[in-house]
C-alpha cells in the first residue's frame, strides 16, 4: 500500500524552498516527487536592468550562503567577454575571500546535519567554531555575509594589513577544532551506523543526474571547478581535491570535513602571496562593454555555479543565465532516497545541502483510505533522532 | 495586561518563515541561538510548529508562490502573535523591489509590530528587536 508525504514548500534554512512528495510503503521510500520555484524572485530578469556595476550586489543576493560565489562567477563572464586580466592582488584577495565563505558554509551544513541526527552538541559545536570565520569576514569586508567584495576587473576594498595576522591565528585555531571535529565524526560508531551506507549516491549515477560539489565528489565522482577551469589565482595555488568513494551521507560529511583543511590551505597560500607581493592595484578599469557573451564558472560550497552574459554593447546585459548548483544536486534525491526509510528521508535530502529544515509541515495521505497525517517538519526531524537513539542504545546496551 | 502576555513576556517561543529571502537572514536568526549569543538563557525558543509560537519572525519579499502559505501560517498561530519583520527584504522588498514575482512587503498582508532593518542584520540587531517588542507588552 502506498501512501503519499508531501513535505515542503519551503525550508527555511538554507537554499531554494523546494516542496517533496515522498510515497511511502510502510517505512520505505517507493518514490519522490519534487517540485521547486517557491522563493522565485525573477533575480535574471531584474539584472538585466540593471547596469554592469549594479549586478554583483543583486547577484550576491541570490542565496545567503553562497555570497561570494555567484558575484564571483558574474565578473569572470564579464571578464571573459572583456577579455582582461585581473590584478595579481585581487586574484588572491578573491581567492581568499572565497575560501573563507567555503568555509563557514561547510561548518554551516556540518552542525545542521547533526541536528539531523540528535546529535545538537555537533550542531552547537559547529556554529561556535564558525563565528570567528564570521568574525574574520566582518572586518575585512564589513559584512558578516554579503560581502560585496567582487567589481568588474577587481576587487572593491583591499585587505588591511593588520588584518592578517588575525587571519592566521583564526585559521591555527580553526585547524585544531576542524580536526577534534573531524575526528569525533569519524570515530563515532553512532554516527557511523546512522550513516553509513544511507541515500547511496554512486558515481553512474553522480554522472547521470549531473551532480555537482562535494555531492559528486563523495560519490567518487572527480570534478571540482577550481580544478578543472582555474581561474585567477587558483592556478598558482597548490590543494587536493577530497573525494570519497561510497556516495553515502557519511561520505559526504567527509568530504566537507577534509574541504575545509583544503580552504585552509588556500587561504594560508594566498596570504603568503599577498604579503610577499606587497602594496598595489587591486582593480583594473574596464570602461565600456562591447556586444558579446561570456561564460562564468567558479566551484561555490555546493559546486559548480555558471554564469552567462550576453551584452548588445549597452550598459545592462542583455541576457544573464545563472545555474545553481543545487538544482542539479536536488534532482539526485530522487535516486538517493528511494528504498531508505522516512527517518532517513530528512537526512538524505540535507545531505546535498539545500538544507531542509524545521518549519515546514508534513502531512501524509493515505492513498487508498484518503486517510490524512498532518506532521509538522519538527516531527520529522524527531523521527530521525529517535532512529539514532534506538541506535546508540542498541550499540551501547543502556 | 492578560495572562497570556505575561506569560508570553517570560519566555517567547519563536517561529521563523521565510517568505522568499536570500536564507541570509534565516542564518543569523539561528545564529542567536547557537553559543557566541545564545539566546535560549531568556527562554527563547525556536519552534517547529506554527502552533506553538508567540513570536513569528518573517523574512524576504513575498513571493507570488508563498502569499496564501503566508496567510494561512498568520491564521493557524495562536494569538495574540507578535510579528517581527527581519531584513530589509521583508521591510520594504530591498533589492528585489521591481522583481515581477515579488507582490510587496509583508506589512501589505499582515499586521506587523515591529521591523528590524539590514541586509542581513546583525544577531544582535535582531535581538534588539525581540526585546524591544518585548518591552512593549
Amino acid at each position: 500500500m502506498v501512501k503519499k508525504i508531501p513535505i515542503g514548500p519551503f525550508h527555511p534554512i538554507l537554499e531554494e524552498p523546494e516542496f517533496f512528495e515522498l510515497h511511502v510503503d510502510g517505512e520505505r521510500v517507493v518514490d519522490i516527487d519534487m517540485t521547486i520555484g517557491w522563493s522565485h524572485r525573477g533575480i535574471e530578469l531584474l539584472s538585466e536592468h540593471k547596469t554592469w556595476d549594479q549586478v554583483p550586489f543583486l547577484v550576491e543576493r541570490v542565496c545567503g550562503i553562497c555570497s561570494c560565489s555567484h558575484p564571483y562567477a558574474y565578473v569572470k563572464a564579464v571578464e571573459d567577454l572583456l577579455q582582461i586580466e585581473v590584478p595579481e592582488r585581487a586574484q588572491y584577495i578573491r581567492a581568499i575571500v572565497a575560501e573563507l565563505e567555503r568555509l563557514h558554509s561547510h561548518l554551516l551544513w556540518t552542525g545542521l546535519a547533526g541536528h539531523f541526527i540528535g546529535y545538537n552538541t555537533v550542531f552547537m559545536w559547529t556554529w561556535k567554531y564558525r563565528e570567528p570565520v564570521l568574525d574574520i569576514l566582518e572586518a575585512v569586508t564589513g559584512n558578516r555575509n554579503h560581502y560585496a567584495m567582487m567589481r568588474i576587473g577587481g576587487v572593491r576594498r583591499e585587505i588591511p594589513v593588520e588584518e592578517i595576522p588575525n587571519i592566521r591565528k583564526m585559521l591555527d585555531d580553526l585547524v585544531e577544532k576542524n580536526k577534534m571535529l573531524t575526528g569525533a565524526i569519524v570515530d563515532d560508531p553512532v554516527i557511523h551506523a546512522r550513516t553509513e551506507g544511507v541515500g547511496i549516491l554512486d558515481k553512474k549515477m553522480c554522472r547521470l543526474y549531473g551532480a555537482l560539489g562535494p555531492t559528486a565528489r563523495a560519490g567518487g565522482y572527480n570534478i571540482d571547478a577550481r580544478r578543472d577551469h582555474p581561474i585567477d589565482a587558483y592556478g598558482k595555488i597548490d590543494f587536493d581535491v577530497i573525494v570519497c568513494e561510497n556516495g553515502d551521507v557519511y561520505d559526504k560529511a567527509v568530504v566537507r570535513q577534509l574541504e575545509n583543511f583544503e580552504s585552509i590551505k588556500i587561504i594560508r597560500q594566498a596570504l603568503d602571496k599577498l604579503e610577499a607581493l606587497g602594496p598595489g592595484d587591486i582593480c583594473t578599469e574596464i570602461g565600456e562593454v562591447p556586444p558579446g557573451e561570456g561564460i562564468g564558472v567558479y566551484e561555490a560550497p555546493r559546486g559548480e555555479v555558471l554564469h552567462y552574459i550576453r551584452s548588445n554593447g549597452g550598459n545592462m546585459p542583455m541576457r544573464h543565465k545563472i545555474r545553481a548548483p543545487s538544482f542539479n544536486n536536488i534532482l539526485t534525491n530522487e535516486y538517493s532516497v528511494v528504498g531508505d526509510t522516512v527517518a532517513d528521508a530528512g537526512l538524505i535530502t540535507a545531505a546535498v545541502d539545500p538544507c531542509y529544515s524545521c518549519t515546514e509541515r508534513v502531512g501524509r495521505i493515505d492513498r487508498n483510505s484518503g486517510e490524512r497525517w498532518i506532521m509538522s517538519e519538527g516531527d520529522l526531524i524527531r523521527m530521525s533522532q529517535e532512529k539514532t537513539e534506538e541506535i546508540r542504545k542498541m550499540m551501547t546496551g543502556k | 495586561m492578560s495572562l497570556a502576555l505575561k506569560a508570553l513576556k517570560k519566555s517567547p517561543w519563536v517561529f521563523h518563515v521565510n517568505t522568499g529571502a536570500c536564507n541570509n537572514c534565516d542564518i543569523e536568526i539561528l545564529d542567536a541561538l547557537t553559543p557566541r549569543f545564545d539566546v535560549e538563557r531568556f527562554g527563547i525558543v525556536l519552534v517547529g510548529s506554527i502552533r506553538h509560537a508567540d513570536v513569528l519572525l518573517i523574512s524576504g519579499p513575498v513571493t507570488r508562490n508563498v502569499l496564501p502559505r503566508l496567510k494561512r501560517l498568520y491564521e493557524q498561530a495562536p494569538k495574540p502573535v507578535k510579528v517581527i519583520v527581519i531584513g530589509a527584504c521583508g521591510c520594504n522588498c530591498g533589492i528585489f523591489r521591481d522583481g515581477y514575482n515579488i507582490i510587496g512587503p509583508v506589512d501589505k498582508y499582515i499586521p506587523v509590530d515591529a521591523y528590524v532593518p539590514g541586509c542581513p542584520p546583525k544577531p544582535e540587531t535582531i535581538i534588539a528587536g525581540v526585546v524591544k517588542v518585548l518591552n512593549t507588552l
